[in-house]
């Protein structure tokens, strides 16, 4: 299985300022990537590139899959799996509403309940969203992270708002899913606790 | 075809559950429908005659009233990002939306308006012609009103310029619909009910690309 992205040249300008010139990077299948710089160095802004939600400036964001390279933006988005910084949780659903919802969105066949009972949410599985804490909401991000099943995670401060095993979780879960031959950019200020490589971006 | 479901029914349930807009938007319609003939007092056959353009006005506020939430709520929680990621085009995911708010609004609201023309004093012919008309015409109001929704999504406040935009362009709609009523009331025959269809079907058929296209560019700044 061939899995790799590929990032060349790329420059990103947001609100007239460019945030990175000629960023140039490769991930291969199975590796983790933590991005770090400080505050407005263009973290978010990289994932979301990533991402294919902002376009770049300049530069390609090559996926190469065993289907070809994808360098659409609108394409390498089905092969993402997004964490973002929101949590995404409605207040009025329950926690097993949610999950199942975006199982069926994403079409993965995965059963929400296992991944309630990895993150610790099985007993809050019929709490509606409006209850939970910040750290639960976290964690049922990340259930909806693994649910959906896709290869290339990118994650946006996965170590906010967790405790001790939230944490400790959250590397678990990026080191399984590198072992299932997927790809993890993760941008954080935190060490994720996972042998990973280190992109720093600015002018550290 | 599962997702386009899954993303109905939520957003179905949404609409529905407490601080969803669904009921706001009933009880909306109801309170403006019945203030206007205590407004205009007891004169059957003047209420008779403004029956058709009140509801039809009243019907499109009321429907406005839970638009601006239809993108904004999930572009500001981070599901919208989700949404976008999934393996529904954008376009679907248009329809869905709009599909849904005219399940969990439109179509409670024509089946209210039957209930609401009594106060009228509307003829059977004119409760007919009105119940069809909204029924044809309110899918325009979901489809449009979309459209202006998905433009103002990142705006705060959009909900009050939702409206600058969705209103003028729901003109014919409201036309075509209170036009519809009247002729029924006077027993003519009209091509109102037709032209209508035709532009429902505009709407409902071009909208999802316009709304795809503002989920785009919004997320995109």
């Amino acid at each position: 299985m061939t899995f790799s992205l590929d990032v060349e040249d790329l420059s990103c300008i947001r609100g007239q300022r460019a945030l990175f010139r000629g960023l140039r990077f490769s991930v291969d299948a199975g590796r983790a990537v933590s991005l770090q710089g400080a505050n407005g160095a263009g973290k978010t802004s990289l994932l979301r590139l990533l991402a294919g939600f902002l376009m770049p400036a300049s530069g390609t964001i090559r996926l190469r899959t065993d289907g070809g390279d994808i360098e659409h933006a609108e394409d390498r988005g089905k092969f993402v799996g997004w964490f973002g910084h929101q949590d995404a949780v409605k207040p009025q659903l329950a926690v097993r509403e949610q999950l199942a919802f975006f199982a069926r969105l994403y079409g993965s066949g995965r059963n929400p309940d296992e991944a309630m009972r990895t993150f610790g949410l099985l007993p809050l599985a019929e709490l509606p969203g409006q209850y939970l804490s910040a750290g639960q909401k976290r964690r049922l991000a990340l259930a909806r992270l693994q649910l959906c099943a896709r290869p290339l995670w990118l994650l946006d401060e996965p170590l906010a708002a967790l405790d001790t095993a939230g944490k400790k979780l959250v590397a678990q879960t990026i080191v399984a899913h590198c072992a299932c031959g997927g790809i993890v950019v993760a941008a954080t200020h935190e060490a994720l606790g996972v042998a990973c490589e280190t992109l720093l971006l600015g002018d550290g | 075809m599962t997702s386009f479901l899954a993303l109905l029914f939520r957003d179905i349930r949404l609409a529905v559950r407490a601080g969803g807009g669904a009921a706001l938007a009933l009880a909306f319609f109801a309170a403006v429908v019945t203030l206007v003939p205590l407004g205009v007092g007891a004169d059957l056959r003047l209420l008779s005659r403004i029956a058709g353009g009140v509801l039809w006005v009243a019907a499109v506020l009321a429907a406005l009233l839970s638009l601006d939430r239809l993108f904004q709520a999930d572009y500001e929680d981070g599901s919208l990002d989700l949404i976008v990621l999934s393996p529904l085009q954008l376009e679907a995911t248009a329809v869905a939306k709009i599909g849904a708010h005219w399940l969990a609004t439109g179509l409670p609201l024509t089946a209210l308006s039957a209930l609401l023309a009594v106060l009228f004093d509307l003829s059977q012919a004119g409760t007919g012609a009105l119940v069809l008309s909204l029924l044809i015409g309110t899918p325009a109001v979901s489809a449009i009103g979309a459209i202006g929704a998905a433009l103002t999504l990142s705006i705060r406040r959009g909900g009050l310029i939702l409206p600058l935009i969705v209103l003028p362009l729901l003109a014919p709609a409201v036309i075509f619909g209170s036009g519809a009523v009247l002729a029924a009331q006077d027993g003519l025959a009209s091509g109102a009910l037709y032209l209508l269809t035709a532009f429902s079907l505009l709407c409902v058929l071009l909208s999802p690309f316009a709304v795809a296209a503002s989920v785009r560019l919004n997320l995109a700044t």
